[in-house]
């Protein structure tokens, strides 16, 4: 069954990948429309990382002082500074792991 | 003009410094499928038939928290859909080529690559066999991925729980949207979708994976009209 659902998956992602370079003209996508696709991963990524950080395993809303929460505003910073993917996430678990294991 | 062998190897070698980044990105989703309670040949599996990294994860997260099947593709659609834009791009370039060639390169069109082979074909419109750089950058980065999930689902059957490993999930999505940070409309985009998914959150079968973005570019449309 999970199987089934990944091939869907999988020709469903070449389909997004093939459609504009084989099948239809390139125009036919206009501007306004490339100009809202490069908003897409400003629109999906932050629907996963809000509830992953925010809402405990049982969807309730976790504590201000949660170790999640001080993880996250590291990774942000040293995202932001760094520009470095690797920084970005170890630097978030590390800081999850020292106050998970620490304190 | 760049001989095909010297294009393909240029594509190489362009892509060479993301693999800083696509290479643990891939440990990660191997080790997070294992960590998820996945089957090893599954969690492989999805590499070669969608390969697309962060369409995997979600995937396999929405999966393990007991969303529908119909709601974990349509949100790999989402995520995926920005490929739409790189196919539009590219097009210009790849023209000429037979439908068959099409079809084939289209498979390997990933974030990484395109950025890289876009960037090239730019300054090098004129070369005949441009396709070869896009097929360099592409084959690197799908034998990568390849080789780095399957070091990840090694390795998370190694991984001892108590880590708590799924915290690499947001985190490797933060990695991928902290530089937008940068624009504001890019920040109200995402405070958008954030917050729609935490109220949408107890929605039937996880739908607010697919409602929060679809709100989130609803806004992101709006902004831009307004900009203009």
């Amino acid at each position: 069954m999970t199987w089934i659902t990944i091939i869907i998956a999988g020709v469903l992602t070449y389909f997004t990948r093939m459609t504009m370079i084989a099948i239809v003209r390139r125009d036919l996508l206009g501007d306004q429309i490339k100009e809202v696709l490069t908003f897409v991963p400003s629109a999906v990524f932050p629907a996963i990382i809000f509830p992953a950080i925010f809402l405990n395993d049982y969807g309730a809303y976790i504590e201000l002082y949660d170790p999640k929460i001080f993880g996250a505003i590291i990774a942000i910073l040293v995202g932001y500074f760094s520009k470095n993917v690797v920084a970005t996430i170890f630097s978030g678990l590390l800081s999850y792991w020292i106050i998970i294991f620490i304190f | 003009m760049l001989s095909k062998k010297q294009l393909f190897t240029k594509g190489m070698v362009d892509v060479t410094p993301h693999m800083l980044s696509v290479i643990p990105f891939g440990i990660i989703t191997g080790a997070i499928g294992i960590d998820l309670g996945f089957n090893p040949y599954l969690v492989y599996g999805m590499s070669v038939i969608i390969f697309g990294g962060a369409s995997q994860i979600v995937f396999l997260q929405l999966l393990s928290g007991g969303a529908s099947s119909l709601v974990a593709v349509t949100s790999v659609g989402v995520i995926n859909s920005r490929h739409l834009l790189y196919g539009a791009v590219l097009s210009e370039y790849l023209e000429k080529l037979s439908l068959m060639k099409k079809l084939l390169i289209s498979y390997i069109v990933v974030d990484q690559g395109f950025a890289e082979s876009n960037k090239f074909f730019k300054h090098n419109k004129k070369e005949q066999y441009l396709h070869y750089h896009l097929i360099g950058t592409g084959c690197t980065l799908w034998v990568c991925w390849q080789v780095a999930t399957l070091s990840g689902i090694i390795l998370g059957s190694f991984v001892p729980e108590e880590l708590g490993l799924k915290f690499a999930i947001p985190l490797t999505f933060i990695a991928i949207v902290v530089q937008d940070l940068k624009k504001i409309d890019h920040v109200i985009v995402m405070i958008v979708s954030g917050i729609s998914s935490l109220l949408f959150f107890d929605l039937p079968f996880k739908s607010y994976i697919i409602i929060s973005p679809i709100v989130a570019l609803f806004i992101a449309a709006l902004l831009l009209r307004l900009k203009k």
